[in-house]
């Protein structure tokens, strides 16, 4: 037999009392980080919705912002279920046979759907930039300047008329698709959550809430998400522009993002208390109805994975942040401390979650540790560990940084194309 | 200008459509109704586990994991033998060494002695796949790679299987693990292709106290189908709702 025997599962998985022999945490990290990715892309574009939608104009450059970084985020929702296949050449497979009674089958539809919607609600949103970015460049010389006037011609997709009437027609499509984009969006991530509640095998998993728990949280991580990256990204250019001696210019940055934040901050709050009061609710129904398998949960919640769920998910993850932005006199390293407790509180949501539903066996009679690989020494520890989770994690920045540079989501004085010449 | 790319974005949006219109207008074939279905519509395979007959001999194991290709060495295989030692307080003490491969040759129970005074009872359980007459594993899988015959045993397409685990999660019996060498889902198939060429599965011929059996549900002179017919027989989980079809005789019900 060969030496190089890789059984999915073995790698990270500690035993403990009977556990049936082939159980193993078959779904790891990247299944932890798939509904966290889909989550704040979901969260990112009801952001951006609330302005474009709902007319909440003191959120107009968060939420012009996080329609951008909804598209860099989108393909990184699908990325954690490509590292995690077995298989990932056949990863067309589901759309070329799709079985739907899956609820992973319809995936690939819903999130290219998706894709759709954010595309051209951002090219409805920027046309008009595009269009005066290749007028702009028409006769400046230099081979950069020429090459960044071909990608803004291809991106006009040839439609340069930009009249009044042709600018209203934008502006109403966009926000048709933003308007379309929430329950897409909405669904995308529901859906997520379909996956995981309609496992009738998994005690934990199985729930009707699934779905709802997962799209309050996800609306909470991609809020979060984005006023964390706005921040960062408004401090740094308050900052510059105070080294310039702009100070001026430095005070106006900070005041757009302070009622920015603000107004998201609300949102949050709204929606996190949504999150918090449906995963409650979940689990008070488990103990009360107390059926035959809330003896190994109880004994996973309240025991093995307390700290996981009550300390770190609930304690840190929920409580500190909500009371941090709920009592007076906020400031912003407050915001920023209870806003990267909120992203943690999420993640570890999903952690246990996913991890935290494998952690008992189907015979009730066991128990199943996950050690996560640190240092890879293989593919598969590279990709199911802390490194592929970090990649996964990172990537969506990256992507920003390259698609703001076309898509200049931050520029306030552009006012989404209107005054850019 | 715009109005002559209109016109060729509307016709070559009008000929696309009508050259991808025949091959959309069929309805979503299931493989039964595109004739690409296996085993005979007439059969129903069942199996029989004597739990009184089974001495835990794990001669069953051996034979199915050679039979089947799967590693002798690896944690994971499609049939393995449960012992269950249950003592005076009612506890009970469960292992599966290897699944069973080796037989239960050590009187520790997962480093633990039980004084054999204290036992009030003690069994082998076989476990294998239970080709479910409503398998969840079949429901899950988004690509169709895992279907049922039309005689009832629920088989692996390893040449499209994706490998995404969702049927290994949904399965509640656990008897689904993702084959070492072929990266794809994998469990017990009753010997699909033994029984359908008329031999017995790989366990059942192994076994040598005829503690597993296997038949046709539909034939009612079939002696396995006697048995489960005219005795008291049992099988695991039915609260999942998933029928299984493997039957049990002399199932205790400590057993998970």
């Amino acid at each position: 037999m060969s030496t190089e025997l890789v059984v999915h599962g073995a790698e990270w998985t500690i035993k403990e009392l009977f556990v049936y022999p082939n159980e193993f945490i078959y779904w790891s990290i990247q299944i932890v980080m798939y509904p966290y990715m889909t989550g704040l892309v979901a969260g990112a574009f009801v952001l951006s919705s609330l302005y474009h939608v709902f007319g909440q104009k003191d959120l107009k450059g968060i939420a012009t912002f996080s329609l951008v970084f909804s598209l860099a985020l989108l393909p990184v929702a699908a990325m954690p279920l490509l590292l995690h296949l077995q298989q990932p050449l056949r990863a067309a497979n589901p759309l070329l046979t799709p079985h739907f009674t899956s609820a992973i089958a319809a995936f690939g539809i819903v999130f290219s759907t998706y894709a759709l919607i954010v595309l051209s609600e951002i090219w409805f949103v920027y046309r008009q930039y595009f269009v005066a970015q290749v007028e702009l460049l028409r006769n400046q010389a230099g081979i950069a300047n020429a090459m960044r006037r071909t990608v803004y011609r291809v991106l006009t997709l040839g439609a340069h008329d930009v009249s009044q009437p042709a600018l209203a027609a934008d502006k109403k499509a966009a926000k048709v698709l933003a308007a379309a984009g929430i329950p897409v969006a909405l669904f995308l991530h529901g859906y997520a959550g379909f996956i995981f509640g309609s496992v009738k095998a998994n005690a934990l998993w199985m729930s009707p809430l699934m779905p709802v728990i997962f799209i309050m949280s996800a609306v909470v991580s991609g809020i979060a998400l984005c006023m964390l990256t706005y921040i960062v990204i408004m401090e740094w250019q308050a900052f510059r522009n105070r080294r310039r001696g702009g100070s001026e210019k430095a005070a106006e940055i900070k005041a757009a993002e302070t009622q920015a934040i603000d107004k998201s901050t609300r949102f949050l709050l709204a929606f996190l208390v949504g999150a918090i009061s449906l995963e409650l609710l979940d689990l008070i129904f488990r103990g009360y109805t107390a059926m035959k398998s809330w003896d190994i949960l109880r004994s996973v919640m309240y025991g093995k994975d307390f700290m996981n769920i009550f300390v770190l998910q609930y304690g840190l993850g929920n409580l500190v942040p909500f009371f941090l932005l709920v009592l007076p006199g906020r400031n912003l390293p407050r915001i920023i401390i209870a806003l990267v407790l909120v992203l943690f509180g999420v993640f570890m949501m999903r952690w246990n979650v996913v991890i935290g539903g494998q952690a008992f066996s189907l015979s009730f009679s066991g128990y199943m540790h996950y050690h996560i690989p640190v240092i890879p020494h293989s593919v598969e520890t590279f990709k199911e560990g802390v490194f592929g989770a970090l990649t996964v994690a990172a990537t969506p920045f990256v992507l920003f940084w390259i698609i703001n540079k076309f898509v200049p989501s931050l520029r306030r004085d552009m006012d989404a194309g209107q005054s850019s010449m | 200008m715009s109005c002559s790319r209109r016109d060729f974005l509307k016709k070559s949006f009008g000929g696309a459509l009508s050259a991808a219109l025949p091959a959309g207008t069929g309805a979503f074939l299931g493989p039964r109704d595109a004739g690409a279905s296996v085993g005979d519509a007439k059969k129903r395979w069942v199996f029989l586990v004597d739990t009184e007959a089974c001495t835990g001999c794990g001669l069953c194991v051996k034979a199915c994991k050679t039979e089947n290709e799967i590693p002798l060495e690896a944690p994971i295989t499609r049939t393995w033998v449960e012992r269950y030692v249950v003592t005076r307080d009612g506890e009970a003490h469960v292992d599966s060494p290897k699944g069973g491969l080796e037989g239960f040759t050590d009187p520790q129970i997962r480093g633990e002695t039980i004084d054999p005074e204290d036992i009030s009872k003690a069994f082998f359980v076989p476990k294998l796949c239970n080709q479910c007459e409503n398998p969840p594993c079949v429901q899950v899988c988004p690509v169709g790679a895992t279907y049922q015959t039309n005689d009832g045993v629920v088989l692996v397409d390893r040449e499209w299987c994706i490998g995404c685990g969702y049927c290994i999660m949904a399965c509640p019996y656990g008897v689904r693990f993702f084959h070492p060498v072929h990266k794809t889902a994998e469990k017990c198939n009753f010997c699909y292709h033994r029984i359908t060429a008329g031999m017995e599965a790989a366990c059942v011929q192994a076994c040598p106290f005829e503690a597993r059996k296997m038949g046709d549900a539909n034939n009612p002179d079939d002696p396995v189908t006697k048995v489960i017919k005219t005795e008291r027989v049992s099988v695991l989980k039915d609260e999942y709702g998933t029928e299984p079809q493997v039957y049990y005789l002399g199932l205790d019900e400590k057993v998970r």
